[in-house]
């Protein structure tokens, strides 16, 4: 069976390798896809679009479409590690065990007794390990410039390479971050699982009524220009701010399917302390 | 494009893609599959697709690698074949 398969591959990297032979040299100005296309790109895009960055203008509006259904698959992404892997019912262990922040006491909590009400205690798992000070210190002083990065990635896709995809999976980082250094208790406290789940599909919706309020106002769906009644501004403008906008639900998309990804996996599903 | 450079890259491309599939070590398979996609997000920029390489970067190199390990750390360390 290891010698069948090992034929198939090598058959079909051979294959594929000598296919590649028949493709166009690399920036050839004669091949199909530069006679046509990519010429009404570069020439058209800055006064069709006002976006100077070409590759944002194709992506979120010449191409808007491909875009809107790529942030379909990658909250589907997301639904299918939460449905594999969440566990719901939860056998709860009889001895629960908190730790007293202040002074470090860990305190054992029987089943059916509670804690004085106080905020000082923590919930940890037996396997609890203290965080390094170091990583802890340089992570938390890290994380606020992290994010204001990927706002700017997100917010100057239109000048610079980036945008909601990039900007996004950074912004999912630094909460990645916050729970790599810390705890994932931690993080789920900072960022709620339903909020993440609701805001995923929260980006979907934006991006997807961004479309549908085009089509509303009397264009076609995802055409940007129709935007320009709502906005106050010259259909050119309403283009480029229409960008802005599916890049902004694109960012929250991406950036809770991420931490939402990491949540599932860290924990196997049972939202404890995670790595 | 420094044809030099392009062929050191390319090949630690292929040198850490072959190493990435034979390794045993399930740890060591993430973390070079992050020096992989790292290599193809030079390459990507190297050919001027810098939006491509700024994506390949932050998912590829980043993201992923941590997936990986998590999923490696609640799995298994060692592959059966």
């Amino acid at each position: 069976m290891k010698i069948i398969g090992l034929i198939i591959a090598l058959s079909t990297g051979v294959l594929l390798i000598s296919a590649t032979g028949d493709f166009p040299g690399w920036a050839d100005p004669a091949s199909p896809a530069s006679t046509h296309l990519s010429p009404h790109f570069i020439e058209k895009t800055m006064e069709e679009t006002s976006v100077p960055n070409i590759v944002t203008a194709v992506l979120a509006d010449y191409r808007g479409y491909d875009t809107m259904y790529e942030t379909a698959v990658i909250f589907t992404a997301g639904l299918a590690c939460f449905i594999l892997l969440r566990i719901f019912v939860r056998e709860e262990p009889e001895d629960r065990l908190y730790r007293h922040v202040l002074t470090g006491v860990t305190v054992r909590v029987k089943e059916g007794a509670k804690l004085p009400p106080s905020d000082d205690f923590e919930r940890i798992d037996a396997t609890w390990t203290p965080p390094d000070l170091i990583i802890k210190t340089i992570c938390r002083f890290l994380i606020p410039f992290i994010q204001l990065f990927a706002l700017y990635v997100i917010a100057h896709g239109h000048h610079s390479p980036g945008g909601g995809f990039q900007g996004g999976v950074i912004l999912g980082a630094s909460i990645i971050l916050l729970a790599i250094s810390q705890d994932l208790r931690t993080s789920v406290r900072r960022m709620r699982e339903k909020l993440d789940a609701v805001l995923c599909a929260v980006g979907v919706i934006i991006y997807a009524g961004t479309g549908a309020l085009c089509l509303l106002l009397g264009l076609n769906f995802l055409d940007y220009s129709a935007l320009a009644s709502v906005l106050h501004c010259d259909p050119v403008t309403a283009r480029s701010h229409g960008i802005l906008i599916v890049e902004i639900g694109v960012g929250i998309a991406v950036m809770c399917t991420m931490i939402w990804i990491y949540n599932n996996v860290s924990s196997t599903g049972k939202y404890d302390e995670g790595l | 494009m420094i044809w030099q450079l392009d062929l050191a890259i390319l090949t630690l491309v292929v040198i850490a893609g072959i190493a990435a599939i034979t390794v045993k070590d399930l740890l060591g398979a993430a973390i070079l599959f992050g020096a992989y996609s790292f290599m193809m997000c030079l390459l990507w920029s190297i050919m001027g697709a810098v939006d491509v390489s700024f994506t390949e970067a932050s998912v590829g190199a980043g993201v992923s690698t941590v997936f990986f390990v998590a999923a490696v750390f609640r799995t298994t360390r060692r592959t059966k074949d």
